[in-house]
């Protein structure tokens, strides 16, 4: 068992959520998606609640988070940079971008720093690709930005 | 649309949301309130106009203005100057870069004069979220028509004469696959709508699915007459929030119009989607890993055949198509297979929805008759090259494709001749570089991209990808051979040979395509350890010119590694071994004095 326990309350959550899919093996990925809505991330101990739940492995439930780029298994940061990487964005500058937000945060890509602040991650075109580069913060979508912009989008969070 | 005297349309999609897009709406529609112009002003959010390179758009109809780049600050002068005095508000009109004319009306714009939307049809004209206007566009005319005058057969043979291929990639016949999956003899069958887009840089069915939610539920249901399939699933990426809420938005409308559910137009016909959500997965794209994933597995293909047409969803025949071949449907049902098949080449018939992107001017969604060349896409409809550099290569097909050069551009774009050019038509990405993108570099962005998405079901995919994107990489580090670039070319086509799906077979063609066009970069990375581009770090250093530098020190105070040393009014020098080579220094250099060798 891991080590992370989950409170009483969301354990409810989630198995009500799984009850809501009538506890069927096929719709593991559907409950995932609501589980990380709750969770925030999919630690060892909810997939082992959700494997039960569904009478399906753990290994099963792994084997499907694991392949899956959009489920993680690390919490992400208060604030979730990502930077799209999709081909408009790279042939803009996009790498350059993420090189400069390494070394303001001094973190590498899938990290989270130490103060829980931000995470860093790339993903793979957000369809704003008039807008090339795009870096996301939360759900807010950063246009435009060069390496020297990338100062100001921190310091807007790190208050 | 009748009622109002004007309509002011503001662009809802993705691109124009992310500049603010929604405040606008907002604005112009509380000044539209306050002025008291609620029955006469309708104003309404549509989906992509396409032009996402302005964007945010606003579009007044029926006098057919068109701003750009407006922001909510604009609003109240929309509404003061345009709609209540009938004044053009010329600073937000768009400015014809060759001739700087101001354009107020969007039919005269370089960019849609060759341009015919006919799966865009709707998208930046209706309100994707009222069910009306779609019906006010002869929407589920076609569905009627299908139920209530034509049996499955006739549907079928209407669109194999239309020539539609599927829009996905794979280019085979739409009405072929509807007749094999409507033979396959069972109980239940399914109709599939692929809209996992996983090519980076694309986002054709995205617009499709934001802007016109109810053109692709109509083809579903038309399918699923056709094929005798009761229901219909919707696999779409849970990375297009905006599209998903769209989609739920439209199929509760469509039910409780009666045009999902049971006995739809009292013709008997039943008929219901649901929806299935990616979790991002590339090779999902795939029909028969898309169909595992919607089955709550891992995302693996398997071989074909079994075709999903035979055996898909849960064993039962499954027919599978993408967002865009099924937007074509209904309006080839209504205006006639002949129509369609009048537009496009011999082969490829009708149009196609590219993503224009990258180092072009007008970045955005177009679509244009298949047959039209790229050279008119990039130059007439994109606006040419960006900042007046020379045009390098134009990527299609995504990671799947390969690159098309000069040579390329006055082919004829369809799906046979992109083959014989060494690419494909893929799903609609094109991406264009310039002079600044070297091709190696390229090559290993998208095996970069291949091996993540490889989901190592098959050796040659998980290992051989990998392989090659180690020697790309040896290469862009200057540490390459001239056996590397044999070995380069024997892995790429025994992937191609043994991989099991799609996704393996054509990962390889970034690097053959590249390798066939500019095979004199890879000489330069691997003889003269030079990468002409400059985009190659470790092949690269600045320097500083002494007789340029005036000791201005702006490039030491932007350095972020203080690498470079000099006093103010003195000669500046780089210090090698701490140079990070991020080009700051030569970005911030007014005297031309920083340099790449």
């Amino acid at each position: 068992m891991a080590n992370i326990k989950i409170s009483a309350n969301k354990l409810d959550e989630l198995k009500a959520v799984c009850k809501s899919f009538n506890n069927e093996k096929g719709e593991l990925i559907n409950v995932l998606h609501k589980a990380q809505g709750i969770f925030g991330y999919l630690p060892a101990e909810v997939q082992e609640v959700i494997a039960k739940e569904l009478n399906v492995s753990v290994a099963h439930v792994y084997g499907v988070v694991s392949f899956y780029s959009f489920f993680t298994m690390l919490p992400k940061g208060e604030h979730p940079v990502s930077i799209c990487l999709g081909t408009a964005c790279y042939v803009r500058g996009a790498e350059k971008v993420i090189d400069e937000f390494k070394r303001l945060l001094n973190i590498n890509v899938g990290e989270t720093t130490p103060d829980g602040k931000f995470s860093l991650a790339c993903l793979r075109c957000v369809g704003a690709c008039g807008l090339a580069p795009v870096v996301l913060v939360g759900e807010k979508v950063y246009g435009r930005v060069a390496p020297d912009g990338v100062k100001d989008i921190v310091a807007e969070y790190a208050k | 649309m009748s009622k109002f005297k004007m309509h002011i349309l503001v662009c809802g999609g993705t691109g124009c949301h992310a500049s603010e897009s929604d405040m606008l709406l907002d604005n112009l529609k509380t000044i539209v309130s306050d002025k008291g112009l609620d029955g006469e002003v309708q104003v309404i959010a549509t989906g992509c106009f396409g032009f996402c390179e302005k964007g945010p758009i606003v579009k007044i109809m029926p006098d057919n203005t068109f701003y750009t780049q407006v922001t909510p600050a604009d609003a109240r002068e929309i509404i003061e100057e345009h709609i209540v005095k009938g004044r053009k508000v010329t600073r937000l009109l768009y400015v014809d870069p060759e001739n700087k004319e101001t354009i107020a009306d969007s039919k005269h714009m370089g960019f849609y004069k060759k341009q015919l939307r006919i799966a865009l049809r709707n998208c930046g004209f209706i309100d994707p979220e009222n069910i009306d206007e779609y019906i006010a566009r002869d929407g589920y005319e076609a569905l009627a028509k299908c139920l209530t005058e034509m049996t499955p057969q006739q549907v079928i043979e209407e669109m194999k004469k239309s020539g539609l291929r599927g829009r996905g990639g794979g280019g085979f016949s739409a009405g072929l696959k509807w007749e094999i999956t409507s033979k396959s003899v069972s109980d239940e069958k399914y109709v599939v709508c692929n809209a996992d887009e996983g090519d980076p840089g694309a986002f054709m069915d995205r617009s499709i699915l934001e802007g016109d939610p109810h053109s692709v539920i109509e083809a579903m249901a038309i399918c699923g007459y056709c094929i005798g399939a009761a229901f219909g699933l919707v696999y779409i990426r849970a990375e297009y929030p905006l599209a998903i809420d769209r989609l739920k938005i439209a199929i509760k409308q469509a039910r409780e119009y009666g045009l999902l559910g049971s006995d739809i137009l009292g013709t008997g016909f039943n008929f219901d989607i649901e929806l299935r959500y990616g979790a991002g997965a590339f090779v999902c794209g795939e029909e028969t890993a898309l169909i595992h994933s919607m089955e709550g597995l891992r995302g693996e293909p398997t071989v074909k055949p079994p075709f999903p047409s035979v055996s898909g969803y849960y064993g039962k025949p499954t027919n599978v198509n993408n967002v865009e071949t099924f937007a074509n449907v209904p309006v080839i049902i209504n205006q006639g297979a002949e129509w369609f098949a009048s537009i496009g080449t011999e082969k490829s018939k009708g149009t196609k929805v590219f993503a224009l992107a990258g180092k072009i001017n007008n970045v955005g969604l177009i679509e244009v008759p298949m047959g039209t060349t790229l050279r008119e896409v990039i130059y007439e409809i994109g606006g040419g090259i960006k900042d007046g550099k020379k045009f390098k290569a134009v990527q299609t097909g995504g990671p799947s494709g390969g690159c098309l050069t000069e040579k390329h551009l006055d082919t004829p774009i369809d799906y046979d001749n992109l083959v014989a050019s060494g690419s494909m038509m893929g799903s609609g990405g094109m991406i264009v570089m310039d002079e600044d993108d070297c091709m190696v570099s390229m090559a290993k962005f998208y095996l970069d991209f291949t091996v993540e998405e490889s989901c190592g079901k098959c050796a040659p995919c998980r290992i051989g990808n990998k392989r090659l994107y180690e020697i790309l990489d040896k290469l862009t580090q200057g540490k390459g051979t001239r056996e590397d670039i044999d070995s380069l070319r024997n892995l790429s086509h025994v992937i191609k040979d043994t991989a099991l799906c799609g996704l393996g077979q054509t990962s390889p063609n970034p690097v053959l395509s590249t390798m066939d066009n500019f095979m004199e970069e890879y000489l330069e990375h691997v003889h003269d350890k030079k990468c002409r581009s400059g985009q190659c770090k470790a092949l690269l250093q600045y320097i500083i010119e002494p007789e340029n530098c005036v000791g201005c020190t702006a490039c030491a105070r932007n350095c972020p590694v203080n690498a470079i040393s000099g006093e103010r009014k003195g000669v500046h020098i780089i210090d090698q071994a701490t140079c990070i080579k991020c080009g700051a220094c030569l970005e911030k250099c007014k005297f031309n004095a920083v340099f790449i060798k």
